[in-house]
């Protein structure tokens, strides 16, 4: 048997504007350590309100959420942010990217933040994950000027960059070409498999998802289907 | 917090057009303070040398005493008496012991100078024109070392009053009056109808217009004659303190010690010195204002860049920066910005000092001034700086706070 890596117990948020009504209803699963799992649904349905739940950014939810063996709910936003640089890389919907810095500097900031290697072995390691990525040969352009598909690869690149336990995005590839869909996908599984990194992503795209190891279906707020692997 | 740093740096030199009118408006709220701190304060210094240049700061005399007991009352001082419109005696006027008292006090550690004099009021008679106006004799020497009038001489010399000829240093403006030169003569009269014939040594000019135009010096012996006193008669002596600070307290001591009325500048000046609380006041007023205006512009500004920068904090916070690192990144922006704008600003005033300080004034003979006062008193400088980068951080420390409060969140969901 695997570990557990991250526990969601009966999770419920509500949304007050413009009137009140529940996103999540009582949303309970787990994800083993190296897993790599889509959450695929309806538009509207929840997803990224769960993603963000679980990114531990949003605290504001009724459950219990716990990582690592470690329960995040009700920890304060300070110890959350610090958990967050260690152990959670994010893929934002939108790919955002700081504007005024490079790319390797956007790759490098989570790393300089955590502190654990020295300035040198950071740009080798931002180097390294960016050219997992085909991007080290724009490393020092400024981010504002690539492209919308270049920025999502470089914020995968910078979600590797603290090898963290847990790699969530929303919807990673959304961006992305068929080619590079492809090419992200076998980073991701690599990741998994290898490294035993967790994957969790959200995604529209039915072949990443069934290629993935296990599908969370949402459905308004609930899950529908997702308990056992493909 | 090397990190912060790096992040905020680099931030503003991406904003930099943005950075730099933050900056100017630091620069130009510190440097109008020290303009005008550095102008304000060269006029109050200059009013306060010109009153010093003159002034004693102690001056011990015999003062006309009004309230004396009558006579009746000395001889029946049992009785009820009833003085109306009591008139003062005819007293000597002078200090009787003077000499003593300037030889006393010249073995006073705390004392710089003492000089004894008197002074009496004369006409000076050029043609039919007669001249209202004062003379006094001192002791050249000593006058010298406390008020400095070697500097103040326009023409001729002082040596000449050391020894008692009956020579005398007229004041410029007198000297115009009478159309006098170096080696002219001059007739005085006196009050009581002495008249004497006086050769003019020297020209003085104190850069008083009331004081050029009536006064002159002259040896001690010399006004003695006039006055016909005997060669004791003295009826002032003046006082310069190492620190001018010790005045009164000294005047007190001398008064209570000598039995004369001994009065320090700051008695004598009140009316002067209320002016200058004023003038400091008015300044520091108008300089708050300028540092105060400056900091809301740093706050508008550094809250508009934060209103800009919110996807960025949204990021950073995602990627595990905490609050108190988002707050670091803006306060080290906004400190960066109070720094260079204010020793900019400290440049500018520089600019603006020297600036004020070269342009031409003409007061005529009133005040003898050629160029604005301006004081180059590095206080004022240490005072902009500190103020323009406490201004700054407390400016930025509301926005900072904000920008550490936003929710990640509220800003990914896009
Ligand atoms: N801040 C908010 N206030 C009120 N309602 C919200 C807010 N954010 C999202 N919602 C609502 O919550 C529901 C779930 O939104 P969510 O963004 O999680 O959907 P999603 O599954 O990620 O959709 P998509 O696939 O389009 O990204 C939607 O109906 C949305 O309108
Ligand atoms: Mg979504």
């Amino acid at each position: 048997m695997k570990e557990v890596v991250l526990k969601a117990d009966k999770l419920n948020k509500y949304f007050y504007e413009p009137t009140k009504f529940q996103v999540l209803k009582n949303i309970s699963f787990e994800v083993k350590k190296g897993e790599f799992v889509s959450i695929v649904g309806k538009s509207g349905c929840g997803k990224s309100t769960l993603l963000y739940l679980l990114s531990t950014m949003d605290t504001d939810y009724e459950g219990t959420i716990s990582m690592t063996g470690e329960k995040l709910t009700g920890k304060s936003k300070n110890d959350l942010a610090k958990f967050r640089n260690e152990h959670i890389g994010f893929v934002f919907q939108f790919h955002y990217l700081l504007p005024e810095f490079t790319v390797l500097q956007n790759v490098m900031i989570p790393a300089l933040k955590l502190g654990k290697f020295s300035k040198k072995e950071i740009e080798e390691q931002a180097l390294a994950k960016l050219a997992l990525l085909g991007m080290e040969e724009h490393a020092h352009k400024l981010s504002s000027r690539l492209s919308g598909g270049q920025q999502q690869r470089v914020a995968i690149a910078r979600a590797l960059i603290n090898n963290p336990t847990i790699i969530m995005g929303d919807e990673p590839t959304g961006n992305l070409d068929k080619k590079n869909t492809q090419n992200v996908f076998e980073i991701l599984k690599n990741l998994s498999q290898t490294y035993h990194q967790t994957i969790i992503a959200v995604t529209h795209d039915t072949d990443f998802a069934q290629n993935s190891d296990r599908i969370i279906e949402m459905s308004d707020g609930e899950i529908i289907n997702g308990e056992s692997a493909k | 917090m090397k990190l912060a740093f790096q992040i905020a740096i680099t931030q503003l030199l991406a904003k930099l057009s943005q950075t730099i009118v933050a900056m100017l408006g630091v620069t130009f709220g510190i440097g109008m303070f020290i303009g005008m701190i550095s102008l304000m304060k060269g006029l109050n210094g200059f009013t306060d040398d010109l009153a010093m240049a003159t002034t004693p700061h102690i001056r011990i005399y015999n003062d006309v005493k009004l309230e004396r007991t009558p006579l009746l009352e000395e001889i029946f001082p049992n009785q009820m008496n009833l003085v109306h419109h009591q008139k003062p005696k005819n007293e000597r006027k002078d200090l009787k012991n003077g000499f003593q008292i300037v030889n006393y006090i010249k073995n006073d550690p705390r004392v710089l100078g003492v000089s004894p004099q008197l002074s009496t009021q004369v006409f000076y008679n050029y043609g039919v024109v007669q001249l209202n106006g004062t003379i006094s004799g001192v002791d050249i020497l000593q006058e010298d070392k406390m008020f400095d009038l070697q500097g103040k001489i326009k023409a001729g010399g002082l040596q000449e009053l050391i020894p008692p000829n009956d020579c005398i240093l007229i004041g410029k403006g007198l000297a115009k009056k009478l159309n006098a030169k170096v080696g002219d003569r001059v007739t005085i009269t006196t009050p009581q109808g002495y008249t004497m014939k006086l050769k003019v040594v020297g020209i003085f000019q104190m850069g008083i217009g009331a004081i050029d135009d009536i006064k002159s010096y002259a040896n001690i012996a010399t006004v003695q004659k006039i006055m016909q006193k005997d060669s004791r008669f003295i009826t002032e002596v003046s006082v310069k303190m190492k620190n001018i600070k010790e005045s009164g307290v000294v005047a007190k001591e001398y008064s209570k010690l000598f039995d004369y009325k001994a009065e320090d500048w700051e008695t004598a000046n009140a009316t002067i010195l209320v002016g200058k609380v004023f003038r400091d006041i008015l300044t520091f007023a108008v300089s708050f204002t300028l540092l105060v205006v400056a900091g809301f512009g740093i706050y508008n500004i550094l809250n508009m860049t934060i209103y800009n920068k919110m996807k960025d904090i949204a990021i950073l916070k995602a990627t595990g920066f905490t609050s108190g690192d988002v707050v670091r990144i803006f306060m080290v922006q906004s400190i960066l910005i109070g720094l260079v704008g204010s020793v900019a600003g400290l440049l500018m005033g520089f600019g603006l000092a020297s600036w004020l300080a070269s342009i031409p004034v003409d007061f005529g003979d009133a005040f003898s001034l050629t160029r604005l006062p301006v004081s180059f008193d590095p206080t004022y400088y240490y005072i902009g700086v500190i103020f323009g980068i406490t201004t700054t951080a407390l400016a930025g420390y509301l926005p900072s706070r904000k920008a550490g409060k936003i929710d990640p969140i509220q800003i990914l969901r896009g």
